[in-house]
């Protein structure tokens, strides 16, 4: 009745601590400890690469309700059906409650099993709003959770998170980025989408409305891009500090200037700031969450948002560049999107493909072909709308 | 109407109410933006509806369009049922038109609340899950807030429909929309949208902290979503859509067992009567609170004493009854599987999983050794799960206090957790609170301030309602006018008492001796306010005092005087007060003794069960034997209780508030039926009509005695029979009483105001009685006969209804017209035709003077004895069904006897909303209103 549980512990870089029990791989994990505020999509989540370098919290209580399908079920593109790319992102999970008897049609296995094959630890049992409002007060920092058989030490612990790098000086892109060009669908117009981590639910949209998309490495240079031929570029989401990333920001540019359509989309958003000439900063405690009010400053419209970003386009820096706000973010004002005054180029800071969320914003994958559409007559193509 | 009298309508226009409202242009609207339907047909006749069976094949669901609360459908599984349902549907609708639908019974029911405004800027506030699915009314059926079995694809999916659907319609403000989900695809359905806050949206409003009603006014008047702020954070907006880091539990009071003959069977036809939300980080925790919260005799889920056999546990969850959420423990206990039990019920594993979590722990409980407090582990684990401290005390045969000490010395007592619409992302200013077992950081420290805890009702049922809530909300506004910070306890999300920006701190919580202590403990409060709240918290009394509590108000030595019924009897004697004579006695034969004595009618009752419950008027010497032998009620135990029934009396009551030294009288009011109606069931009026100046002397002079002697410190009601100058005391309640609003309202005077300082120790704000207000003001109840399958409608002295009016008027007859009206009846005219049933006993000659008031009204009476109703019954229901029968008179209030064939023509009005009155008084009232 009372089985036994493994003890497992969250330590943070302030040195509070969170006791729990251990779920999934008996293992330890470092990464920066932030939050999601959605009730739904933890197979998203966990699974967008944006997550990479990451441990997660979920302030939802109860997670894992629903299983885990298989990857092998795919949709009708061939990507796995359920999931945001195909395996795990998140260095871990921290949960108040992880369901052991899930019920779903589509399921196949508990949320632990899953995680455990993939060598991820979770930790459960933790006060997660108290958690949260930590990070709320304090801002996110780095951690670690300790799921393995030295969750009692704190001392080697402490030292493990001392020694592990910070979350903004990594470079986290390159291990979520396709190692060369991954094309999906058949016929239609190319789009490039410059990998930063893409989340399947990007390629995913463009497929629907007709584009054949490539994938190519977030370091491509600007002629690899163009050897495509490209009807637009998506400079998509991934993890991390834009600021490393400036050779991206650079091709973006050149892209930008040679008036190929783009679309940037979250760590996309801030490249294409970047490339213009804008700054970046860190968000206190970033915005994870499926219920983000963004406001079309032109028609005053408040969309409701998915969101999972930690770094903003600075507003200050925007004045200057060639880039004009295009949505607000109605609680704190920050920078949710920006549009080019000149060139065929938008960007958004949230995401507007969901999975997990609201498909609100999708109008934005169908502006985005429009822009293509004026920018370039199509060789005879049509290009299909097709509605999600 | 509107339109004629060039009436602006705000908020969502008048054709998004008729695309919703009416079957067809639903059905129609919703196949033209792409959200499917379950396939359906309106009729108009049952013809109609019989081709759209055929069409359909059994089972089918009629829908009754334009109606509240399913108010007359039902599931037809065979063509008698069929008739049946579409006859009561077509007469319920108010545009006499049914749908007949396929049935979706094993799906999953789903729930969105939208908030649009009038440029498109929509959100979704919360969505809900229907534990019990399809199967059953949303009404009846319970609720978990967020959905907990939905993948992220199947939430989103769902809310996009929502959101299409709401456009198309052309919602400004709130909407709520239902759907079915298939259990095993993405297959789903659109079944209803209510475009109005409908119950679900008030329930969604205290689930999420999101003030819905406030917030679709402003949209109402032209405001957007963007502009307005979320009032919890007060820095963000209104345009976003809650997160909530606790799920609540929403379970229904259902009273069915209230009526005679009623079927507790639950299905697409509302029958609960009130309902509670829990909250908690968990669901066993949640759905244990819930449980306790609705029917406080339970201490969780599983039922004390051993299961019932399997097949018999099983079987009851293929027809769910109003027992279901007991019902599922019970099957797994009875050694079921969880398949099956899912199977069988319908509901998702998800539940039954949890719910096997709660069976197993309390199975490992009850094999602990006895005699001793389990160790911290248990403990917590126990309460994570929402095991009560007496489930865990009478488990283990050490009683509720020596749990509670051990858990406080062990460091496992509940942290208070704050619902703030945001999980925490933002800061909040709020103060709704909850307490949970399932966390580590008690976010509400307590203030220093001087303060009191005022409790509420808890959930809406028969005897208790938003009468309680107004005494509630009232003595919590006059404390906090006197410089106290004021924290309210309730469980009841129907309330005013729950919103959270009403008091300073709102606990949303169990109203138990083990979370009040809890919270107690942790407020450090002056003391605790009882007497507004109706018996909930004035039972809780005692035991708060026992265990150090302060009680504001009257002590708990007066309350437990005043229900004890030697006690009080002995101190009317003592004062000099007549009562009806009584007696309580432990065998058959002793009581028929006294009842030889004092003379049949007799009121009998079983000492122990309290209020009006099984109370029985008894008429002779073989009723007496047949009640009290054959109910088994008199055993040296449990003596049975017997008074002295005063025929033709009046029945008059009083609402005073004291400081135990003066008393201020706030009205007198006077029943319309003779003694032995329920005083909740009674028509009243203000002021009296028959009682003379003598008798309200003596009225007003017994009750300041009455509550000096009992040192009131609140407000108090008592009840007297008054026949002539004669004025006997029959009951005495030291608390807000049920007519306690109306009283105020009927005077303008408001009582809780006059009697807050003595509630916290000093003197009434007024010395002087209430004038007696020169127009009258009636009262009367309002019955939910229809939405109980099966249940006579007949009065008696165990109350009944579900709700009440006031009317005023500058004559009796006048407010008395015009509470008919407010309740539902019909005042008959000229040319109308009413039935008389003659029971047996009746003497005709009685009646005629009264039938020959009708006759000289122009209004036909069709007398009829049990014979004669026999030979006519088809004639009779034929006239009822045709619409041609305005009335029936059955006089049959407080008797036990009964005769199928007048109970199958009193259901038969019931069903086809023609109004039945019990009593003679009843009839006579109306007739005082022929022609006004």
């Amino acid at each position: 009745m009372l089985a036994a549980k493994r003890d497992a512990l969250l330590l943070l870089e302030d040195g509070s601590t969170f006791f729990g029990q251990g779920f999934g791989a008996e293992a330890d994990s470092v990464g920066e400890v932030v939050f999601n505020t959605g009730m739904v999509g933890y197979l998203e989540s966990m699974t967008d690469p944006s997550y990479a370098g990451q441990i997660l919290t979920f302030t939802y209580p109860l997670i894992g309700n629903y299983g885990v399908p298989p990857y092998s079920a795919r949709d009708k593109f061939d990507l796995p059906r359920f999931f945001e790319s195909d395996s795990i992102k998140v260095r871990g999970i921290v949960v108040q409650e992880a369901c052991d008897s899930p019920s779903h049609w589509a399921s196949e296995r508990p949320l632990w099993k899953w995680m455990e094959s993939e060598g991820i630890p979770g930790i459960q049992g933790v006060d997660t709003r108290a958690l949260v409002s930590k990070l709320r007060e304090a801002g996110v920092m780095m951690g670690i959770i300790a799921c393995g058989h030295d969750a009692k030490d704190r001392g080697k612990l402490a030292e493990l998170l001392a020694k592990a790098s910070s979350y903004s000086s990594q470079n986290l892109v390159k291990g979520v980025s396709v190692p060369g060009p991954v094309v999906h669908g058949g016929e239609g117009p190319k789009i490039v989408v410059l990998d930063c981590g893409t989340k399947l639910g990007i390629v995913r949209n463009l497929l629907r409305r007709g584009f054949q998309v490539v994938r190519l490495p977030y370091d491509s240079s600007y002629s690899a891009v163009m050897q495509h031929d490209p009807a637009g570029v998506v400079v998509c989401n991934g993890p991390g500090d834009p600021q490393l990333l400036a050779d991206t920001a650079k091709c973006v540019g050149s892209l930008i200037d040679g008036e190929v359509p783009v679309l940037g989309i979250c760590l996309g958003e801030q490249l294409v700031g970047m490339s213009q000439g804008a700054e970046t900063f860190k968000l206190k405690y970033g915005h994870r969450g499926q219920n983000k009010p963004c406001v079309d400053l032109a028609t005053g419209r408040g969309y409701v948002t998915s969101q999972n970003h930690g770094y903003a386009i600075s507003e200050t820096t925007l004045k200057g560049t060639d880039l004009r706000q295009w949505f607000a973010n109605a609680d704190d004002n920050t920078i949710e999107g920006v549009l080019h005054a000149s060139r065929p180029c938008m960007a958004v800071q949230f995401h507007p493909e969901a999975t997990p969320g609201p498909y609100d914003t999708l109008f934005v994958f169908d502006r985005f072909i429009e822009m293509t559409r004026k920018a370039r007559p199509l060789r005879g193509e049509e290009i299909r709308s097709v509605k999600a | 109407m509107l339109e004629k009298y060039g009436v602006k309508v705000l908020g969502t226009p008048v054709r998004g109410i008729q695309l919703t409202e009416d079957r067809d242009l639903f059905k129609k609207t919703m196949i033209g933006c792409d959200v499917p339907v379950p396939r359906s047909f309106a009729a108009y006749s049952f013809d109609e509806a019989k081709e759209a069976t055929d069409e359909l094949g059994f089972p089918v669901i009629i829908r009754v369009a334009y109606t509240l609360g399913g108010k007359g459908g039902g599931v037809a599984r065979n063509l008698q049922e069929l008739s049946q349902i579409v006859e009561r549907g077509l007469n319920s609708s108010l545009a006499h038109q049914v749908l007949v639908e396929e049935y979706l019974g094993g799906w999953k029911q789903i729930e969105y609340e939208i908030m649009r405004d009038r440029d498109d800027n929509s959100v979704i506030i919360c969505n809900m899950e229907n534990m019990l699915g399809m199967r059953v009314h949303t009404g009846d059926n319970i609720v978990v807030a967020p959905s907990q079995t939905l993948t992220n694809a199947e939430y989103h999916l769902l809310r996009t429909a929502s959101l299409r659907a709401a456009r198309t319609c052309g919602i400004v403000g709130e909407c709520n929309i239902q759907f079915a989900l298939h259990p095993g695809s993405e297959r789903y359905a659109a079944i209803e949208i209510n475009a109005r806050l409908s119950r679900s949206s008030a329930l969604a409003s205290k689930a999420t902290g999101y003030p819905l009603a406030y917030v679709a006014a402003k949209l109402a008047l032209g405001y957007h979503l963007t502009e307005l702020k979320n009032r919890v954070s007060g820095i963000t907006t209104a345009l976003f859509e809650p997160s909530l880091d606790y799920l609540v539990v929403k379970m229904p009071r259902w009273d069915t067992v209230k009526f005679d003959g009623a079927s507790r069977i639950i299905g697409t036809s509302m029958k609960s009567i009130g309902e509670v939300m829990a909250v908690g980080r968990g669901f066993e925790e949640a759905i244990q609170k819930a449980a306790r919260m609705a029917n406080p005799q339970h201490d969780g889920v599983v039922r004390r004493g051993s299961p019932h056999d399997l097949s018999t546990a099983l079987g009851r969850l293929e027809r769910p009854s109003d027992t279901i959420a007991f019902d599922l423990a019970e099957a797994l206990r009875a050694g079921a599987r969880e398949e099956e039990v899912a199977e069988k019920s319908e509901v998702d594993p998800w539940f039954v999983s949890k719910y096997k979590n709660v069976v197993d722990f309390h199975a490992f409980l009850e094999s602990l050794p006895p005699g001793a407090p389990p160790n911290r582990e248990v403990l917590a684990r126990a309460k994570k799960l929402g095991f009560s401290d007496r489930q865990i005390g009478d488990l283990l045969g050490i009683g509720e206090d020596r749990v509670r000490e051990a858990r406080v010395r062990l460091g496992v007592t509940p942290v208070t957790k704050v619902i703030d619409t945001l999980a925490a992302e933002w800061p909040s200013r709020t103060n709704y609170l909850y307490q949970t077992f399932d966390a580590a950081v008690d976010e509400a420290p307590p203030t220093s301030a001087r303060k009191v805890i005022v409790l509420g009702a808890g959930p809406y049922r028969i005897g208790s309602s938003v009468e309680f809530d107004w005494g509630t909300m009232n003595m919590a506004w006059a404390l906090k006018g006197l410089g106290y910070e004021v924290i309210v306890v309730n469980c009841n999300p129907e309330t005013v008492s729950t919103d959270f920006d009403m008091s300073d701190r709102l606990y949303f919580e169990e109203l138990t001796v083990e979370r009040l202590l809890a919270i107690y403990d942790k407020e450090k409060p002056e003391g605790m306010v009882l007497c507004v709240g109706g018996q909930t918290p004035n039972d809780l009394a005692e035991s708060l005092e026992k265990r150090g509590v302060t009680i504001l108000g009257t002590s708990s030595q007066s309350i437990e005087t005043a229900e004890d019924r030697s006690k009080f009897s002995a101190l009317l004697d003592r004062l000099g007060i007549p009562q009806p004579t009584w007696g309580s006695f432990r065998s058959p034969a002793e009581a028929a003794k006294f009842c030889s004595r004092v003379g049949y009618p007799v009121i009998v009752r079983p000492s122990h069960v309290l209020s009006g419950s099984a109370m029985r008027v008894i008429w002779d010497s073989s009723e007496l034997e047949t009640y009290i032998t054959k109910a088994a009620m008199v055993n040296p135990e449990y003596p049975v209780v017997v008074s002295e029934f005063i025929e033709g009396a009046r029945e008059v009551e009083v609402d005073a508030v004291s400081d135990g030294k003066s008393t201020v009288i706030g009205a007198i009011m006077e029943h319309v039926q003779d003694a032995g109606i329920h005083s909740g069931d009674a028509i009243m009026s203000i002021p009296t009509v028959t009682v003379s100046k003598a008798a309200k002397e003596k009225i007003r002079v017994y009750t300041r005695s009455i509550a000096r002697e009992l040192k009131a410190r609140g407000p108090l009601n008592i009840q007297f029979l008054v026949r002539g100058a004669s004025v006997y005391v029959i009951e005495c309640n030291l608390r807000a009483s049920r007519s306690l609003p109306y009283v105020c309202k009927a005077t303008g005077v408001n009582l809780i105001d006059v009697v807050a300082p003595a509630v916290e120790g000093g003197s009434l704000r007024r010395t002087a009685d209430v004038e007696e207000p020169k127009r009258f003001a009636v009262k009367a109840p309002m019955f939910s006969f229809l939405q109980m399958d099966g249940a006579d409608p007949k009065l008696g002295v165990e109350m009944r209804s579900t709700g009440e009016v006031a009317c005023f008027g500058d004559t009796f007859a006048e407010a008395l017209s015009q509470a008919f009206l407010a309740t539902g009846h019909r005042i008959p005219a000229k040319g109308d035709v009413g039935i008389l049933l003659l029971e047996p006993w009746q003497d005709a000659s009685g009646v005629k003077p009264l039938l020959s008031r009708f006759r000289g009204a122009g209004i036909e009476v069709l007398e009829l004895d049990e014979r004669a109703l026999d030979e006519r019954m088809a004639e009779v229901m034929g006239l009822i069904s045709g619409g041609k029968v305005s009335f029936v008179l059955s006089f049959n209030a407080n008797t036990n006897v009964d005769s199928e064939a007048f109970h199958k023509v009193r259901r038969k009005a019931v069903d086809l909303q023609v109004q039945v009155l019990s009593t003679k008084e009843e009839a006579e009232a109306l007739l005082l209103c022929v022609g006004k």
